[in-house]
């Protein structure tokens, strides 16, 4: 089959691959018929991640047709699926208590090592991303091998096409955990950092879950119009002082929640950042982290700091005495896709939520290197890119 | 496998800080039990004499262990089974290959069993083994007998785990190598990372009590060496 590849930072490729089988009895293959790039893919395609092997199958928002499924599989072949991209087992301790990007058993035992040593205990396996989190193939491919296919994979209704449905594999739960970590109150303001397509989702849900005020901030105009059209007051942060703006729009007490969906790339010519970035720039596991210092520093007293964005090592110079003095709970993580897909499907299927107007482009999956080096260098336009593989 | 076989190279006997000679001292004191037994009497909470250890974590957690010159791996695991059904498994012991990669095959007969074990360049070892305790549901304990290239005790250990969380499984393995080059083939095959090896099987038989299987980035049956195909 033909599959994209990561063979080095930034150069991703189409390569022609062997075709996945059923390993364990709870598996499934799927024919991929969307999959998208996601913020978390550019982590990988710049090499900020580590444990990335040459010729790895990228991947980790996709849905298909069930072509195959083993004996232990409740799928059946020709059914339409959307497929979380965490590997849950739906057995663990983990999976019970619905914390399942923290399954104890997605992740193969030998993967597990390098995840404990960084983190004290491994986490999840995840679709296409890193041996850290199981070096499963991912699904930027023609198919794809599901494992636990009876826990993860969400049935789609016909008449509920690609687009409206694919966002639930990562990013429409990952912005509706972001909202939901801030824990919005009536009334509430919520800020967020980096208005990507986890942060619309996140302003989305974050007016749906009752913020009286949500403001988006990013330097893109294109993207930070589409903040605004779905109701977010807006900040460029090239052209303002974030802090000062955020505590002038808030009568001087500053969000009650912050959201960073920025992650481990933040852009900026902030001193911390420039630091950062050469850190990073010599592989000592420095994760950029200007947004989140800039996130706790204007978080009111006794605020709420969600983190949806992705950190994979250590920060210098972390605000610790803002985070401890004001009292501040901070919420993150993976996403427990599972957790939110039924109740997600559910409010498209009745129009609550549209997630089609963050789609820019559409690509045949052998233009995918393209759809990678664009949703890089030209963000503004190139808001979410799905992949067409067949 | 006495303690008065090596007693210069009692735990900690380079230790200043007491823990260590607390733990020869446990070993000395338990004898015949074996550096297993001290291992395990460590692991338990802090009784009563041994007052100048200063916390209760068990002893092979300690940042300088020995035990006479044999090595001490162990591990504990939470399984949310019932302990009876992981003992039954366990104690079924052609079932262990399947969770333990290097065990190629384990023959019973009686009470011994002839395990095996790969080792680097194709060669294999081969360990027989006595069972020493049997406790249905709770224990099981082995020791190598004469003829093993591998002077080795074990014993695994079942516990219902706090909060109805299922079962602690812990396995404790202390092992000695031979001299020349056999010794130096297992030493490469178990010093290495022996510790590594442990965890990896004892989460491999978690994944195939708790979800049916063994989690795999392997997208095809057949086995290949090393990584995702
Ligand atoms: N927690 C999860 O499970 C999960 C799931 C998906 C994605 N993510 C992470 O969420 C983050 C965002 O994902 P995305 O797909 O939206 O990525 P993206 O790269 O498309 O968007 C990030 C946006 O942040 C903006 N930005 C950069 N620096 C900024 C700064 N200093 N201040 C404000 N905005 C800034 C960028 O201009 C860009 O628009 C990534 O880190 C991604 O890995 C996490
Ligand atoms: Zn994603
Ligand atoms: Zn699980």
């Amino acid at each position: 089959m033909r599959a994209l590849t990561w063979q080095g930072v930034h150069d991703v490729r189409v390569e022609t691959v062997p075709d996945p089988e059923i390993v364990n009895p709870r598996d499934a293959i799927l024919r991929v018929t969307s999959t998208a790039i996601c913020g978390s893919d550019l982590h990988l395609y710049d090499g900020v991640i580590p444990m990335v092997k040459p010729g790895d199958v990228l991947g980790h928002e996709f849905m298909g047709e069930v072509v195959d499924t083993g004996p232990g599989s409740t799928l059946k072949k020709g059914q339409r699926v959307v497929v979380p991209f965490t590997i849950s087992c739906g057995n663990c301790f983990f999976c019970e208590k619905e914390l399942y990007s923290a399954c104890d058993n997605s992740n193969p035992a030998d993967k597990q090592d390098m995840s404990e040593m960084l983190y004290g205990y491994a986490v999840s396996g995840l679709f296409g991303y890193s041996h850290l989190t199981g070096g499963y193939p991912g699904g930027q491919a023609e198919y794809v091998r599901v494992p636990f296919s009876d826990v993860g994979p969400v049935v789609i209704p016909d008449g509920l096409e690609d687009d409206k449905v694919l966002f639930l594999s990562d990013i429409l739960p990952t912005g509706w955990m972001a909202a939901e970590n801030a824990a919005i109150e009536p009334g509430d303001v919520v800020a967020v950092w980096g208005c990507g397509p986890v942060g619309l989702f996140a302003i989305q849900s974050a007016r749906l879950m009752g913020a009286e005020t949500v403001i988006g901030i990013d330097h893109h105009p294109h993207r930070l119009e589409l903040a605004s059209q779905l109701g977010a007051e807006t900040i460029d942060f090239r052209q303002t002082d974030v802090r000062e703006a955020l505590r002038e729009m808030t009568g001087g007490i500053g969000p009650d929640a912050v959201i960073d969906a920025v992650g481990m790339e933040a852009h900026g010519l902030a001193a911390d950042n420039l630091i950062d970035r050469i850190k990073q720039g010599v592989g000592v596991g420095a994760d950029r982290g200007h947004a989140l210092r800039q996130a706790i520093m204007a978080v009111r007293k006794g605020g709420r700091v969600s983190v949806p964005g992705v950190y994979g090592g250590f920060m210098d110079t972390f605000p610790l005495g803002a985070l401890m003095e004001k009292g501040i709970e901070v919420r993150t993580g993976q996403t427990h896709v599972q957790r939110y897909t039924y109740d997600l499907l559910r409010r498209i299927g009745e129009g609550e939520i549209d997630t089609t107007f963050l789609i820019s482009h559409h690509l045949p999956l052998e233009e995918a290197a393209e759809g990678y080096r664009n949703f890089k260098t030209k963000q503004d336009e190139w808001t979410k890119v799905v992949l067409r593989p067949h | 496998m006495s303690v008065d076989q090596e007693p210069r190279d009692l735990p900690g006997a380079d230790q200043p800080n007491g823990r260590g000679k607390t733990a020869a001292l446990a070993a000395l004191a338990l004898g015949i039990g074996g550096y297993v037994a001290a291992a395990v009497a460590l692991s338990r909470r802090r009784e009563s004499a041994r007052a100048s250890m200063h916390d209760s974590a068990p002893g092979r957690t300690a940042r300088r262990a020995r035990f006479g010159g044999y090595s001490v791996v162990g591990r504990t695991v939470t399984i949310r089974k019932p302990r009876q059904e992981l003992y039954d498994y366990w104690r079924d012991f052609a079932n262990l290959p399947r969770f333990m990669e290097s065990v190629k095959e384990v023959a019973v007969e009686g009470d011994l069993t002839r395990w095996t074990i790969a080792a680097p360049a194709g060669r294999t070892v081969s360990v027989e083994t006595r069972i020493v305790e049997d406790r249905p549901g709770e224990l099981i304990a082995w020791r190598s007998t004469e003829g093993s290239d591998i002077d080795t005790e074990g014993r695994v250990h079942f516990k219902d785990a706090r909060g109805g969380r299922g079962t602690e499984v812990e396995a404790i393995i202390a092992y000695k190598p031979p001299a020349g080059e056999l010794g130096r083939l297992i030493a490469t095959l178990f010093q290495s990372e022996p510790a590594l090896q442990g965890r990896r099987e004892l989460k491999r038989l978690k994944m195939l009590m708790e979800t049916g299987e063994i989690a795999t980035s392997r997208n095809h049956r057949e086995r290949t060496e090393g990584d995702t195909p």
